[in-house]
């Protein structure tokens, strides 16, 4: 049976969000929140694979996303556009298009990086060290931005706009939702090859049993910091989009409001389940912009959704099921290659 | 010379003296038990061949490669498999994909040919996966292997657990109470398994247990252990009849 049920679904996607904004039927609104769903779904799947797969807790994701969002816009602003912060444009409008996810790549380097910072002594232990540790991740991030006067400290950076301006000027095509959408696929593309891989489905066995893991020749300490990384450097990706969609950023942008969202969106959609994030991402996105016309009662509306569910049920939409063991009739076109495998040496 | 050697080996956990100056040496293909009291230290012993802690003083060396100071994953990808007194398969994953992933240390491909799905990890999947069915068909686990360890009997489980610990293709195999909760029927049927075990993938067995049947049935040569120390050393049949055994078993005889 062939597996077309991947390019498939990758290409109703496309034809969903990116044609319609390309010849304009959409608002700026609605591209925008069809950005913003992309986002939430790659930090959402992200961060599904250390406190979902990995069974850690992480809750600073929101400082490696803000650790992506500066380095890609300081960067972009840097060379493309005359600004404030750093006077004259460096190189030609005309190389934003390229420069554009090169500064998105670098972004989610940075992310991954400091996230390294994080984990080689987090990871020494297990349990709530690393939880602990992204707490103060928060802080410390929020506190070194707002003392760095060069990048606008507290009152934050912009000119992202005029990057995204120049892109569109020279050539007509939704670029952030393009890239988004890119990066959405890749990172889904890849946590999933991950995740089934016997390498990467060690993580599981992490969660599980750590002394097992460990005694039966899993390298955890060299995995978890990988998967780690793996997740921030995303996170970075992620924040850098973000930021040149939002064109303004401060530091409380990437606080700890926006880490307990994607927490939130991780254990709405189910803990190691990936169909769960992306439609927890989905779900949580859209009704967020719903409620915005209970401006400040919406934060006592979505806590309210949020405890019902919990009451109702507690493992997230998905739990740790996929959306193939909900229907398994699907799973000719979408079967892993493990599976796949196993399933033709049982019938040998 | 020896598979396993353990010299003069000690450990102490803060201020209580665990394992005194222990002293083992494993051939090739041997049998060898470890038993004692329970609290004795024999489950130190093997953590502590194993890496899991790490001893005050004494040296392990196994197949000529120092142990000490080693991580325990790089210690059992030398040829150490081993099991646990409380069975510790993962609960999450499939029968197979506990076989699959006790292969860690043998994939070949590197962390990036699994994030994009090379052809290279694909043939190594190809081959693990075979060599983990290869292993469950000897062990005639084959009709479990989708389902979750915690849903299958006890017996099972215990065999399951054994099976992972072959893949890593040890030389030495360390069960940790293989027979513990079993009924008297299961115990039967581990005795065979173990004894097919050694011979079939010619390692050497090192086993800890408190069921003498299995010990005094299977075992070439038996070390006694008591408040970290080795009291009698030898044959079943010397174990059987040495008065230490007995006191620290049974207590002194009034007379």
């Amino acid at each position: 049976m062939k597996r077309f049920g991947m390019p498939a679904l990758i290409g109703i996607s496309f034809l969903i969000c990116i044609v319609p904004s390309w010849l304009g039927w959409f608002s700026n609104y609605i591209q925008f929140i069809i950005t913003l769903i992309g986002i939430n779904i790659i930090l959402t799947v992200s961060l599904n694979l250390i406190n979902g797969y990995m069974g850690e807790f992480s809750v600073g994701h929101a400082a490696f996303m803000g650790v992506g969002a500066y380095t890609s816009s300081l960067l972009t602003v840097y060379l493309l556009t005359e600004n404030p912060f750093f006077g004259k444009a460096i190189l030609p409008e005309e190389l934003s298009i390229l420069i554009f996810p090169i500064s998105l790549l670098i972004g989610g380097v940075a992310a991954a990086l400091f996230s390294l910072l994080i984990a080689i002594p987090s990871f020494r232990t297990r349990g709530d060290y690393l939880a602990i540790v992204t707490l103060a991740v928060n802080f410390i991030f929020k506190s070194a931005v707002e003392n760095i006067d060069a990048i606008g400290g507290p009152r934050g950076f912009m000119g992202m706009g005029k990057v995204v301006k120049a892109m569109d000027n020279l050539v007509s095509f939704p670029w952030l939702i393009f890239w988004t959408f890119l990066v959405v696929v890749f990172s889904i593309f890849i946590i999933r090859n991950f995740v089934n891989s016997t390498m990467g489905k060690s993580i599981v066995a992490i969660r599980d049993d750590e002394i097992a893991s460990e005694l039966m020749t899993v390298n955890t300490r060299w995995l978890k910091i990988v998967a780690f990384m793996l997740s921030c450097g995303l996170a970075g990706v992620a924040g850098g989009l973000h930021a040149h969609t939002v064109t303004f950023i401060n530091p409380s942008s990437y606080f700890i409001l926006q880490s307990t969202y994607i927490l939130v969106m991780v254990y709405l959609g189910g803990m190691g389940s990936l169909s769960g994030s992306v439609i927890s991402a989905i779900v949580f996105t859209i009704l967020l912009e719903l409620l915005r016309p209970l401006d400040v009662w919406r934060w006592v509306a979505t806590p309210l959704l949020l405890i019902i569910l919990m009451l109702f049920r507690p493992t997230g939409i998905m739990g740790s099921r996929e959306l193939l063991d909900v229907f398994p009739k699907l799973k000719k076109y979408f079967s892993s290659l493990q599976e796949r495998l196993t399933n033709a040496f049982i019938k040998s | 010379m020896p598979l396993l050697k353990v010299d003069k080996l000690t450990h102490y956990f803060g201020g209580l003296r665990s394992v005194d100056n222990f002293n083992l040496e494993l051939s090739e293909n041997e049998l060898v038990g470890l038993i004692g009291p329970n609290g004795a230290g024999k489950s130190t012993v093997f953590n502590l061949v194993c890496g899991l802690y790490r001893p005050t003083e004494g040296s392990i060396s196994f197949n000529d490669n120092n142990l000490i100071g080693r991580y325990p994953h790089q210690i059992t990808s030398l040829g150490i498999g081993r099991t646990f007194q409380n069975i510790r398969l993962w609960n999450e994953l499939s029968v197979i994909d506990n076989l699959r992933i006790a292969h860690f240390s043998q994939i070949d491909y590197k962390l990036l040919d699994s994030l994009f799905f090379t052809s290279r990890m694909v043939r190594d999947e190809q081959k693990v996966t075979e060599e983990a069915m290869d292993l469950l068909d000897k062990f005639n686990l084959v009709p479990y292997v989708k389902e979750l360890p915690r849903n299958l009997p006890y017996g099972i489980q215990r065999r399951v657990e054994i099976c992972r610990a072959l893949v890593m293709n040890p030389n030495l195999l360390l069960l940790d109470e293989p027979a513990a909760g079993m009924n008297q029927g299961e115990i039967g049927e581990l005795i065979n398994l173990v004894r097919w075990v050694k011979d079939e993938f010619k390692v050497t067995v090192w086993i800890i247990e408190h069921q003498m049947r299995v010990i005094m049935n299977i075992c070439e040569r038996i070390q006694v252990l008591d408040f970290g120390s080795i009291i009698a050393e030898g044959t079943p049949k010397e174990i059987r009849d040495n008065p230490l055994v007995i006191k620290a078993y049974l207590g002194e005889e009034v007379t």
